[in-house]
């Protein structure tokens, strides 16, 4: 089998040497348009389970890779003045000059032939092929080619870095946060042999032009960049190697092979440098793919297909967790308020593979020091760094105060309801799912939506609280789930607004009434389901008679005993209808800008806070994103978040989508951390969050990492009856 | 095994499944979707790119139907066969819980599933739809003597109008026993309720065969 390979990087002379090895036959070469001794960059990085990996592909390799590895178990995080060091991390890197030399000698020793300084414009000019593997990078003439079939995507992101080497040698994944003038720069670094480290600066994108770095040539770069670290350098030198300022690009592809081609590494994806992992998947992608030719010997779209489907699902996970990692580089100035601590353990789990859990196996004693960090601080607002806490619970079991008021722990649940309300009156079976909440442990209990009014219900049995006989009725739930245990016990008040008048949901949810309905209002006549009532375009009247409905239900309810109130302007019921822009219309004080959607909520806020007990904390439930074009974005959420915070809200229950019925969210693990995230450290608010929160690791995560302060254990309810 | 909603209109759609649920005594499931052709919807000239908005339309009449009850027989049910939704958007698993009583998944490896299936999860709890939702599976195998070779063709011919993707569906037709007991095992363990398996050639023993690895 004749086989071409296009670019002599570590994927393409990988999979040479690899195939070559299984088939001594194969006459494979490799075509590279640089010298042999070229190349960009210093070091790259390798982490424990990468290496299995090539230690099976090719014993030879790997002793020599492996024998001039520089290796270390610790991450330092330098900043505010202050190094937080984690360990039992196993790395592993070498130069990449060296990595290229280990692997072009052992291609010839086995016979691939290598052809450097080869320019290859045009694939037709590369002679007969049985096989042309595109191990081209990122620019890949290779998927160039073709691109109607890879059909790649690529984006831009938005920080800028320079990859620069140094003279001294780390002995730590080490990561710099220095905060000047014009912004927060990082430096990503780590050794790479006995001499040199890999040190690379990145900042946003603004920053670096406030920096004048726009206008820098590579080197007033090098000498702005060994200024800025020249505490961190202590007296070495940065080196540059083309180390110019880039943005980096992710790119994905939706197909790797077509006909006899097929992509390797970073010509078929890239995953954003800060994970460390691009060389480890194209290495990783050269073992696939010579181990389907040999299992598909013969039948090379079956091999090419085998090699797909076995790399593409894991290589967009780590996509995945390097989008992550690139997202909170680019937003981490957000956390500059965090101690030191909590900043590293945020950091460390960034990319949601390391969890607190996965910390807690690796360095016990870190995690035991941010445990007894938050416990000390969750207890007496503390600012130590956690030493004195031997015995400190996980974040989970840490207690919650709001104003008077203590959760035993983090953990909410909120059972659905079962729409058995008659005529609004709560019954047994939210007496029982509250009762059984508490018993399951959980901090703080919250109810479905209960309506402030008749009309402000969901459907015909959906709680309320309009009428002395709810409240008695709520009084008596309460004092019954209180001899259960102990919990927090919090009323969700809310108006359906235009999605009220629908039929139970066991069978769906925002299926209309038909005859038996009731009138609708909202922010503007827009139904909410196509085939859906159309609601009434709120007036004055209508507005004040709705606040004022609120403040009733607000003071039965805390004359019923509930010890938290959190009002409802989340998921396009009444108060949200006003936010989104895509069911607010209006032309008056009340539609157009932010600040006019946001006034009637925040009047409704107003109202309750001024009776609310000042002595128990009062919550908002808030949509921050609509995840519909058009709709409401998520750094509207955050200004929407700030502004009920100003107006004494003391808790955000962090929402999305549900706005319409088009939305389109993401419904992965922890879907809702990133809102939260960005309104607790943005609008800087306590935040509950939940969105398919189903470990306790994840609540620990979140929690530590200062991305939450309350998370929602998504739980679904016993199997459907008949 | 899905019925691509909005190429029927929805009254004709509940009076058929009204009709069927009558006649199987309550034994039909009814998986919707807005189907992977292009095709099918150039052919009977309905808007694609409303395919979403309209098969919520559908979801919303099909049960008005059955629960006002007169269109067409009596549903056993009150309220009508159970209702799969599928789909892979969000937009779609969001549609699921506000008007399904579960999830079809479109095929793939158990991983695949175990993903949608967590997604279906989440969408129902984000709905805050008491209950939870039934979780279908589906796979194709051939596991007669020299039955794998027309099994994958069938399946390149069948798929061949999502393009490369088809090779990827025919490589993954369970060939062997092992292959059938490990697919069965992945999609149990991701919480399937129901794992429906389809022939990939026409023989019945092939029925006979897979009973014999699933004894």
């Amino acid at each position: 089998v004749r086989i071409v390979v296009l670019g002599g990087g570590p994927a393409g002379l990988y999979f040479s040497l690899l195939a070559k090895k299984a088939q001594p036959a194969h006459r494979i070469t490799v075509v590279e348009r640089n010298p042999s001794d070229a190349t960009y960059g210093w070091g790259v990085v390798f982490s424990e389970e990468a290496l299995g990996a090539l230690r099976d592909a090719d014993r030879e390799t790997f002793d020599e890779i492996t024998d001039t590895f520089a290796k270390w178990t610790a991450i330092d995080v330098r900043y505010r003045g202050d190094k937080v060091r984690s360990r039992g991390h196993a790395f592993s890197a070498i130069s990449r000059k060296r990595l290229l030399s280990i692997l072009q000698g052992r291609c010839a020793e086995l016979g691939v032939e290598l052809s450097f300084e080869r320019e290859v414009a045009d694939l037709t000019k590369l002679g007969q092929a049985d096989l042309v593997v595109g191990a081209d990078g990122v620019n890949s003439l290779v998927r160039r080619t073709s691109e109607d079939v890879f059909k790649p995507s690529l984006d831009s992101h938005r920080t800028k870095f320079a990859w620069f080497g140094a003279d001294l040698v780390f002995n730590a994944f080490t990561f710099i946060f220095r905060e000047t003038e014009h912004g927060l720069f990082q430096v990503h670094g780590y050794p790479v042999d006995g001499s040199t480290s890999t040190f690379i600066v990145e900042c946003a994108e603004p920053v670096w032009r406030r920096a004048g770095l726009d206008r820098a040539t590579e080197q007033e770069s090098l000498a702005f960049c060994q200024k800025l670290f020249a505490s961190d350098l202590q007296g070495h030198s940065l080196l540059s190697n083309r180390s110019i300022w880039m943005s980096f690009i992710t790119l994905r592809c939706e197909t790797w092979h077509h006909g006899n081609t097929v992509l390797l590494g970073d010509a078929a994806h890239t995953a954003h440098f800060t994970i460390g992992s691009g060389t480890k998947l194209a290495m990783e992608d050269a073992i696939s793919l010579a181990e389907a030719l040999e299992r598909k010997a013969g039948d090379l779209e079956a091999a090419l297909t085998d090699y797909e489907m076995e790399r593409q699902p894991l290589v967009e996970r780590f996509q995945q967790a390097a989008l992550e990692s690139a997202a909170y580089f680019e937003g981490v100035s957000r956390y500059a308020s965090f101690d030191p601590v909590q900043f590293a353990f945020n950091l460390l789990t960034r990319s949601g593979r390391i969890t607190h859990l996965e910390l807690q196996r690796r360095d016990p004693d870190f995690v035991g020091r941010v445990d007894g960090w938050f416990s000390a601080r969750a207890r007496d607002g503390g600012s130590g760094d956690g030493a004195q806490w031997l015995v400190a619970p996980p974040p989970m079991f840490a207690p919650f105060e709001m104003k008077g008021v203590t959760a035993p722990n983090r953990v909410v649940l909120s059972p659905p309801g079962e729409d058995e309300a008659v005529d609004g009156v709560p019954g047994s079976g939210n007496a029982d799912q509250l009762a059984e909440a508490v018993r399951a442990g959980a901090g703080v209990v919250l109810t479905e939506l209960v309506a402030v009014s008749p009309d402000g219900r969901i459907t015909p049995g959906s709680a309320g609280l309009w009428r002395e006989e709810h409240g008695q009725a709520w009084a008596g739930i309460l004092e019954q789930v209180r001899t259960v245990g102990q919990a927090i016990l919090a009323l969700q008040l809310g108006h359906a607004g235009r999605r009220g008048s629908t039929r139970p949901r066991r069978q769906g949810i925002d299926r209309p009434l038909r005859e038996e309905g009731w009138p609708l209002m909202s922010a503007s006549a827009i139904p909410y389901a196509p085939t859906g009532r159309v609601p009434k375009e709120m007036d004055r009247a209508d507005m004040d008679h709705v606040k004022e409905r609120f403040v009733r239900s607000a003071r039965m309810a805390a004359l019923a005993g509930f010890d938290l109130l959190e009002l409802n302007f989340a998921h396009g019921y009444l108060p949200a209808s006003f936010i989104s822009p895509l069911s607010n219309r209006r032309t008056d004080a009340f539609g157009g800008g932010l600040d006019n959607r946001m006034r009637f909520p925040l009047e409704i806020l107003d109202a309750v806070r001024a009776i609310w007990p000042e002595d128990r904390p009062l919550a908002v439930s808030l949509s921050v994103s609509d995840w519909v074009r058009g709709g409401l974005e998520l750094d509207e959420g955050v200004s929407a978040a700030r502004l009920v915070k100003d107006r004494g809200c003391d808790l955000v229950q962090v929402q999305g989508g549900q706005s319409t019925l088009g939305a389109s969210p993401v419904y992965g693990r922890m879907f809702l951390a990133t809102s939260s995230d960005r309104v607790r450290n943005e609008a800087g608010v306590p935040t509950l969050v939940g969105g398919n929160v189903t470990t306790r690791d994840e609540i620990n995560t979140l929690l530590a990492a200062g991305r939450a302060d309350l998370c929602v254990l998504s739980v679904l309810d016993r199997p459907a009856g008949p | 095994m899905v019925v691509i909603g909005p190429l029927r209109p929805a009254a004709v759609l509940a009076k058929q499944a009204a009709s069927i649920d009558a006649i199987s005594g309550g034994r039909l499931v009814l998986g919707l979707s807005i189907g992977a052709r292009h095709d099918d919807y150039q052919t009977l000239e309905i808007d694609h790119r409303a395919r979403g908005s309209v098969l919520t339309e559908h979801l919303v009449a099909i049960r008005e139907h059955w629960e006002d009850g007169k269109l067409g027989p009596r549903t056993i049910r009150a309220a009508g066969p159970v209702v799969l939704v599928g789909g892979s958007s969000g937009e779609a698993f969001a549609r699921m819980a506000r008007y399904g009583d579960g999830y079809v998944h479109g095929g793939g490896p158990p991983r695949a599933f175990a993903g949608a299936a967590a997604r279906a999860r989440a969408a129902w709890v984000d709905a805050g739809r008491p209950g939870r939702p039934q979780l279908w599976g589906q796979g194709y195998f051939a596991l007669g003597e020299g039955a794998a070779v027309p099994g994958a063709a069938f399946l390149r011919d069948y798929y061949a109008f999502t393009g490369p993707f088809a090779e990827k569906i025919a490589a993954s037709n369970l060939t062997n026993p092992r292959a059938v007991v490990d697919f069965v095992r992945g999609y149990e363990e991701a919480g399937c309720d129901e794992l429906v398996l389809f022939p990939t050639v026409a023989a019945v023993d092939e029925l006979d065969l897979l009973a014999d690895v699933l004894a």
